[in-house]
């Protein structure tokens, strides 16, 4: 896509660019390279010189069973995050789309999580669950369930999941909403006037006229998971219990910053790179595609 | 006011040549209009005149100077485009006087020509309006006013007509007419539709595939078309053509025969043509009569109301008078007079 | 969405099973939400004897009067100034040089445009995160630690908003600049006369959106701000919690979450129309 019309000028359009040029180099493409370059040395251990290493960072790595562990976990944790919080968001949208009168006020109170910082969402979920003070944890205890995410990984991982799927219900909602009302209700009728009752309809109608939104959220949802969750991860198990939630992004923040290990930190930046790059090709190849349609 | 003349313009978009050199003078005050189909390069050709297309080779002059590297607010020119591209946020006011504002232009002499142009335009009532709350031919005025205000020495309309509706485009045609003749400025107007061209054109200028086939007052390139294009694309019916050797010419060179459904007489002679009749349509004032020749081409003959109606399916001959056949070489052109 | 009606339209019981699992939906939102604005208006030893109260004490101004005014590191309220500032910055900065460069690359054509086009590209997706590392060292050497521009600079340098921008511009009428051209109008003139003005409501729903990613900000200014007084509201939540086994002091913290959420969410809900268009606009 082009535009016909030009101005003429060589400077000017130079120095609009300018600023987000400055900027993008120096905040973005420069530690880029940074940590690429930065993911081919380790330092020696006085943090004096560094010395070449190869790919010895990521052999390293890929050898390494706590990060090969992490992988496991932000799989899991990104999955469970994508499934929750898109079904809640699908099955709020479906019941707010059969309405003809008040689905804007249920809209209005839905989206309030997503102006909800993570790190707050993961304070939020920790007050409930919390081992001594926790609402929820307490009438768990009286029902005879004794909850501790500090000392169990699995309930820790479903900590972080809930929290973090809490707050992107919005978002997903909010696609699903507009995705369901783009679906032209005459094409609903003719299968009811055909006899299908509602889960029929939904099913073999619905559902699959939605499948372009589901498919970009299953995208946007597993990036969210895997970059975005950090500050509920942080604020309620800090990647505990024995790293049981500790996903990739939070690895590179303890080895980068906690553990000064800046050698593997960078490489597992580089590795995160690839992923979202990757990610990014799949959702910008399905778009391009959907644009044509 | 001011002259225009094109000398030898041509314009290549990379290396396809749309326009392969066109020359024309343009006196102070005239109403050229540039009719042709769509892709025959009449647009660029205005935007070229207008500055918003940069020209490969030849001469642009306004006024007698040569613009052709001049920006086009520099060019003493105004502009009416297709989708009148009048601007969304501001009202009809502030869109007419955009180009005073810029200009630096006093402000109590922005608003008595903003007003004048107005009532000429019967918009005073809208001044305060957006675009958007404007009919489609209260927007046209507005893209007219915003021309006028400017006092500008050559006026040029791309296609100002095409988005309103059959009726409103008739009513308008006449005000731009009437416009343009009080006013006096030149003006060059670019459409695809005959009837406008014919009925707005002081002379016109017929395009077909970058070139200019012919250029001349509307009636005369009605009566004497340089090319089968023109005496084709010119005139509703359009012109029939015959094959020659079929219609008995025998003039050497000649391949096609071209006549107005007008010039062709149905007689019961099957001579020197005949044709079946397929149907007629009575329109009122006059009927077409429409025959398959032969050859299986097609001819329409234009007669009057009260003339008899040849019954469908008979056999009918035609006839004309030789002065009004047109004939055509192998090229298109004319070869049996030259056009004037 | 008026006439969305029709037989497919629930009634009866059904229509009210219809809002009584909406209603189910809205409670899992915001019981998390009830249950922090109770903590915050209760005293401290109604919370540590559990279970605590699920209806609102009286201890509202107290607790939200010593999160403002002391805090438990720095006065919440200074914090919250940080995070408006960090928000804002970030949203207005990012809006001017994304509409500067989108104004260059859809209406100039200037040597290296395309390699400019394919690097902005280059940085949609990759979040702060992936590089904080190195970028934080960049944001050290140039003494930027403890800033409010250390805040706002690293976060503004994605290409996000570039390409919205470059999408609405491409879908203005070229007869606009056209017009504009034979008006007089030199690129700038145009830019802000008639390009700006269009832009409004686009402008304002990815206000909307830059202003909530910046306030929501954590690993960043947990990062970079060591200083209390640079905390931003939403990582000073974390920085509350006292290490060790010492108990929280959960209505403060609470009171701090809950003014925490009330700047966004008084910009979503109030521009929600915008938001929304924004948001399903801007990620489509």
């Amino acid at each position: 896509m082009e535009k016909r019309v030009t101005f003429k000028g060589l400077w000017l359009p130079l120095l609009l660019v300018l600023p987000q040029i400055v900027i993008t180099a120096v905040f973005f493409f420069y530690p880029a390279g940074q940590a690429i370059w930065q993911s081919l040395f380790i330092p020696d251990p006085f943090g004096l010189s560094m010395q070449y290493v190869g790919l010895g960072n990521f052999e390293y790595l890929l050898g390494n069973s706590y990060y090969r562990a992490s992988f496991v976990t932000t799989a899991v944790f990104s999955i469970l995050v994508t499934v929750v919080s898109m079904g809640i968001a699908l099955y709020l949208a479906v019941l707010a789309d059969r309405l003809i009168k008040g689905s804007g006020v249920y809209r209005t109170l839905l989206i309030w999580p997503y102006a909800v910082a993570p790190a707050v969402a993961g304070v939020l979920w920790l007050f409930m669950f919390n081992t001594r003070v926790g609402v929820v944890t307490w009438y768990l205890g009286v029902l005879g369930y004794d909850w501790n995410h500090v000392l169990n990984g699995g309930e820790a991982m479903g900590l972080v999941v809930v929290a973090s799927a809490w707050g992107r219900i919005s978002y997903n909602f909010l696609f699903f909403l507009a995705g369901l009302q783009s679906i032209p209700k005459s094409v609903i009728e003719a299968a009811a006037i055909d006899g299908a009752h509602f889960w029929t309809r939904f099913r073999t109608i619905v559902f699959p006229l939605l499948s372009p939104t589901t498919f970009f959220l299953l995208v946007v949802n597993i990036v969210y998971a895997f970059f975005e969750t950090f500050g509920v991860i942080h604020t309620i198990t800090s990647g505990g219990p024995q790293q049981s939630t500790t996903i990739l992004v939070y690895k590179v923040f303890s080895d980068g910053f906690v553990g000064q290990d800046l050698g593997s930190s960078a490489a597992q930046s580089v590795i995160l790179l690839v992923i979202v790059g990757l990610l990014t090709i799949v959702q910008f190849k399905y778009i391009e595609r959907r644009v044509h349609y | 006011m001011a002259t225009v003349s094109l000398e030898a313009i041509r314009k290549s978009f990379g290396s396809t040549d749309v326009i392969h050199g066109v020359d024309i003078d343009i006196e102070d005050g005239e109403f050229i209009v540039i009719v042709g189909p769509s892709g025959c390069g009449k647009s660029t050709l205005l935007r070229m005149v207008a500055g918003l297309e940069t020209v490969t080779s030849g001469e642009v002059c306004i006024g007698g100077n040569r613009v052709n590297d001049l920006e086009p607010m520099d060019r003493d020119i105004a502009m009416v485009f297709q989708n009148y591209a009048l601007y969304p946020h501001m009202t009809v006011f502030d869109n007419m006087a955009y180009g005073l504002k810029i200009a630096g232009t006093a402000k109590d002499e922005i608003v008595e020509r903003v007003d004048s142009a107005a009532r000429l335009l019967q918009l005073e009532d809208y001044l305060k309006r957006r675009p958007r709350e404007l009919s489609g031919g209260q927007r046209q005025r507005v893209a007219m006013g915003r021309a006028i205000v400017r006092k500008p020495s050559v006026f040029l309309f791309d296609e100002p007509l095409s988005n309103l509706d059959a009726k409103l485009r008739v009513q308008m045609r006449l005000e731009i007419k009437q416009l343009q003749r009080r006013l006096g400025v030149t003006s060059l107007y670019v459409t695809h539709d005959q009837v406008e061209a014919m009925t707005l054109a002081d002379r016109m200028i017929v395009m077909n595939g970058g070139i200019a086939d012919q250029i001349g007052a509307p009636l005369e390139v009605y009566a004497n078309p340089a090319t089968e294009f023109v005496a084709g694309f010119i005139g509703s019916p359009p012109t029939n053509f015959l094959k020659a050797q079929s219609a008995e010419v025998t003039i050497p060179g000649a391949v096609t025969l071209g006549i107005r459904p007008e010039h062709l007489l149905l007689t019961s002679e099957p001579s020197p043509v005949a044709g079946t009749v397929l149907y007629s349509e009575a329109l009122g004032a006059e009927t077409l009569v429409h025959l398959r020749l032969p050859d299986a081409s097609l001819v329409t003959v234009r007669q009057g109301a009260t003339e008899p109606l040849p019954a469908e399916g008979t056999s009918a001959g035609l006839t004309w008078d030789a002065s009004e056949q047109m004939l055509f070489d192998a090229e298109g052109r004319r070869c049996d007079q030259p056009a004037a | 969405m008026a006439d969305r009606t029709g037989m497919v339209e629930k009634r009866g019981a059904g229509l009210w099973l219809t809002h009584l699992g909406l209603i189910i939906g809205l409670l899992f939102i915001f019981f998390p939400i009830w249950l922090a604005f109770v903590a915050s208006t209760v005293s401290q030893p109604e919370i540590v004897q559990p279970p605590m109260p699920l209806l609102p004490g009286d201890q509202f101004f107290e607790n939200y009067r010593k999160a403002l005014v002391s805090g438990i590191n720095a006065p919440v309220a200074w914090m919250m100034l940080n995070s408006l500032f960090m928000a804002l910055g970030i949203a207005i900065g990012k809006i001017i040089i994304s509409l500067l460069s989108a104004f260059a690359i859809v209406y100039f054509r200037f040597p290296g445009r395309k390699t400019f086009f394919w690097l902005i590209f280059l940085t949609l997706m990759l979040p702060v995160e992936v590089r904080i590392v190195p970028t934080y060292e960049v944001v050290a050497n140039f003494g930027m630690l403890n800033s409010y521009s250390g805040l706002i600079f690293p976060l503004i340098a994605s290409a996000t908003a570039t390409f919205l921008f470059r999408q609405f511009f491409m879908t203005v009428p070229d007869e606009l600049a056209e017009a504009a051209r034979v008006d007089g109008a030199r690129p700038m003139r145009f830019f802000w006369d008639i390009l700006l003005p269009m832009s409004r409501t686009n402008i304002a729903a990815l206000f909307v959106i830059l202003f909530i990613y910046g306030w929501n900000q954590y690993l960043w200014p947990l990062l970079i701000t060591t200083d209390p007084s640079m905390n931003t509201i939403v990582m000073g939540i974390k920085q509350m919690f006292p290490s060790g086994d010492d108990i929280a002091d959960w209505p403060v913290i609470m009171a701090t979450s809950i003014l925490a959420m009330i700047p966004p969410v008084i910009v979503v809900v109030g521009m929600q129309r915008l938001f929304i268009r924004g948001l399903v606009d801007s990620e489509k």
